[in-house]
């Protein structure tokens, strides 16, 4: 493999340095010259760490048609994503260890991302019963992250002897936060719109009250608990007090939840139906100011692709999901800012070194120094480009952004050294 | 005009150019030999319904024959993802038949809408979900401009399931619309979150509601409600929430009761208010068929030849 020379990168935003690779590892920072060597020109462009997503809905296997492990990555690579948590509602459920493994084994056949399975908390994402942790644990996937998202673990016995039983190899369970008493049949956030629309509501306190609950048992247990998709200012609020008490938990906010508000229902288009719903701007202004300090951790996308027929119907019928992975850096920059006041060492931390460190990907998140593994991405700080659904990397189409202008572009992304988008174009055939 | 989908995008004058037409429908018709006109002769109105309606199919049915419209009624079942036919292959089917009005009621809030999305004919809102019913809210309105010689400055209380109803919905928007003054009254566990910046009062006790009004809209409340807990039992719904005799006392001399039906005696309203001559419940359906095809009439011609 020959060298790869990056010149005059804006190293997070720390100035201009070049970086030389060799590997697959970063073998030397400076003013550099080197002869042999590929060089990507990066003067005015960003460099951050390869970011990671601890929320990705690859749907392969079972969902071939709305995704699979190999268009899933190359979307990421596309939003300049070098690593993704797969989450555990495929069909079979990602609840045994030949599962998990196969989905790290195509994600190694792919090239695209190191693909890090989520395991299931519970066989089948019942809610009933405990599925095989220790034995997806073990598997070659070595899974420290569990998680029934799209349901929620709402059995508090269940979800404390969860909680007791990952902490024997450190790991964690990521909560889709959602008491489903209060969201039976449940469409959009309750409030002032859904009051209009017709719709049943889904209140902020089904969220609330769980999260406030599982910080309890995190304390109880000892225990860690990651918090999926958090979207209503009093979660904030818990988990702020939660944390300031030491308790050991960390928190997700997914990009529509800091740009978009259920006013985006009136449209009755199912482009706009996730779960947890699209809330109000007031709770917007909270997660961004608590995304920016850090109580909120981590932007995950929670990129869940979807056929056109799961949208093209009438809303109650349509599946919950948006796709996220090609937009999240805009938006994260966008929720930070914007291109000339974000600050790209805090973006880097909410983007790529906390998720990194959340789920355990060692290699993952590290800023570019000698020896680290050669996760980057270059972005253009000064560039805008619209969203056009026929122009994703994605399967599907459901993005919620389509038409939108939006800033900074992915010029290029490295996955230990290799690029896996360069020039803004998805290098093709990756598979080794 | 191209679609009616709600009472709460329509302006005031499109409000009252419906009304007015409807005038014009009750007195063209009534008295007639052959109750008959040949304004929509040649057009097809399409009655697709996903729900069990057989008032609502009916009137409209009436109103398209009476305006001499080919009528084609399409039952369909419930849509689900894995169930029969999708929405949106149904109406390029219908578009492909060449369908100039869809009149569709469906279970899901906001069907009506995504409609107009896939066909190019005229969409007339049925009822969907528990979101909009405006031919009902018309009807209303209609109703209490018959009886009460106007809507401007009169008061409504809407009394009951404020959450599921898409009566209450629509009429909410149209009659404050027209300058009535609204009163929404029910248990807190039937009025929607969030509804403070409506532009109506919201009381919880019948009797003080029922002071003042010129007209009480009585809406029909589920007895299976009591299951989700939205009320302990149907008797104490009936007592607390119920129109009967003693309360029909509170109201003034003048005052109407009206009920959309299908009704629940001795549910929400008591077999003898119901057949009251203050019950304006059988005229209210009389009225249903003009304001119908007052509408049809305004969306499939845009007013022109009259």
């Amino acid at each position: 493999m020959t060298d790869l020379l990056i010149k005059s990168a804006d190293i997070i935003g720390r100035g201009r340095q070049d970086v030389l690779v060799r590997d697959g590892r970063v073998a030397e920072i400076g003013s550099l010259s080197a002869k042999d060597a590929e060089v990507v020109d990066a003067d005015g462009l960003v460099l951050l760490p390869g970011l990671v997503d601890l929320h990705t809905h690859l749907r392969e296997p079972g969902r071939e048609d709305a995704e699979t492990v190999l268009s899933g990555t190359r979307a990421a690579a596309k939003g300049g994503y070098t690593a993704v948590c797969a989450m555990a509602n495929s069909y079979p459920v990602a609840d045994t260890a030949g599962v998990v493994e196969q989905v790290a084994a195509l994600g190694r056949a792919a090239g695209y991302a190191d693909v890090q399975p989520i395991g299931a908390v519970s066989i089948g994402l019942e809610g009933k019963r405990l599925a095989e942790i220790g034995a997806m644990a073990q598997s070659a996937a070595q899974v420290r992250m569990f998680s029934d998202d799209g349901h929620c673990v709402h059995d508090p016995v269940l979800m404390r002897r969860a909680l007791e039983y990952v902490k024997t190899f450190d790991g964690l369970v990521a909560q889709h936060a959602e008491e489903p008493r209060l969201t039976e049949g449940a469409q959009m956030n309750e409030g002032a719109v859904s009051a209009e629309l017709g719709l049943p509501g889904w209140p902020a306190v089904a969220e609330e009250a769980i999260i406030a609950r599982d910080v309890l048992l995190a304390e109880y247990t000892g225990a860690r608990v990651h918090f999926c998709h958090v979207s209503t200012a009093r979660s904030v609020a818990i988990i702020r007090e939660a944390k300031a008490r030491g308790a050991n938990v960390t928190a997700e906010v997914c990009p529509h939840h800091l740009l978009l508000t259920d006013e985006a229902a009136r449209s009755y288009d199912p482009v706009y139906k996730v779960n947890p719903p699209l809330r109000r701007e007031a709770d917007i202004a909270i997660l961004r100011a608590a995304l920016a300090e850090g109580v909120i951790d981590a932007v995950a996308t929670d990129h869940a692709p979807h056929a056109p027929q799961d949208k093209e119907c009438e809303w109650a019928a349509a599946r919950p999901g948006m796709l996220g992975l090609e937009t999240a850096l805009s938006i994260s920059v966008l929720a930070l800012g914007g291109p000339s006041a974000v600050d790209w060492d805090v973006l880097a931390e909410r983007t790529s070194r906390t998720p990194a460190r959340i789920a355990g990907l060692e290699a993952h998140g590290r800023d570019p120094q000698p020896g680290a593994e050669a996760n980057f991405t270059l972005v253009d700080p000064s560039a805008t480009w619209t969203v056009v659904p026929e122009g994703l990397a994605s399967l599907s189409r459901n993005t919620p952004y389509a038409g939108m202008e939006l800033p900074v572009t992915v010029q290029a992304t490295f996955l230990r050294g290799r690029a896996t988008v360069l020039n803004g174009k998805i290098e093709e055939e990756m598979s080794e | 005009m191209k679609h009616l989908l709600t009472t709460k995008e329509l302006t005031r004058e499109e409000a009252e150019l419906i009304l007015d037409v409807t005038e014009q429908m009750a007195e063209a018709v009534t008295g007639r030999e052959v109750p008959k006109l040949p304004a929509l002769r040649g057009r097809t109105v399409v009655n697709l319904f996903y729900e069990d309606s057989t008032r609502t199919r009916t009137s409209f049915e009436t109103a398209a024959k009476r305006l001499s419209a080919d009528v084609v009624n399409f039952a369909a079942k419930t849509s689900s993802v894995n169930k029969g036919e999708s929405l949106r292959d149904t109406a390029l089917t219908l578009q492909a038949m060449g369908a100039d009005a869809v009149v569709i009621r469906h279970p899901a809030a906001g069907a009506p809408q995504r409609l107009t999305e896939w066909l190019d004919g005229a969409v007339l809102n049925a009822g969907d979900g528990t979101h909009a019913h405006p031919t009902q809210a018309l009807l209303d309105a209609y109703t209490m401009q018959r009886r009460l010689g106007g809507v401007e400055g009169r008061t409504v209380a809407i009394v009951g399931d404020i959450l599921h109803s898409r009566v209450a919905r629509s009429n909410i928007w149209l009659l404050t619309k027209l300058g009535a003054n609204v009163r929404l009254v029910g248990p807190p566990t039937l009025l929607p979150k969030d509804i403070d910046d409506w532009p109506v009062e919201i009381g919880y006790d019948l009797d003080d509601s029922l002071k003042g009004v010129d007209a009480v809209m009585m809406l029909r409340v589920q007895r299976e409600r009591q299951n989700a807990a939205f009320f302990p039992t149907a008797n104490e719904y009936a007592r607390l929430y119920g129109l009967d005799e003693r309360r029909l006392a509170l109201m003034p001399d003048h005052a109407i009761v009206m009920h959309p039906g299908p009704m629940n005696r001795g549910m929400e309203i008591a077999a003898s208010v119901a057949d009251s001559p203050r019950a304006t419940i059988t005229e209210q359906v009389t009225n249903g068929v003009w304001v119908r095809m007052a509408v049809l009439y305004l969306l499939l011609t845009n007013g022109e030849s009259k």
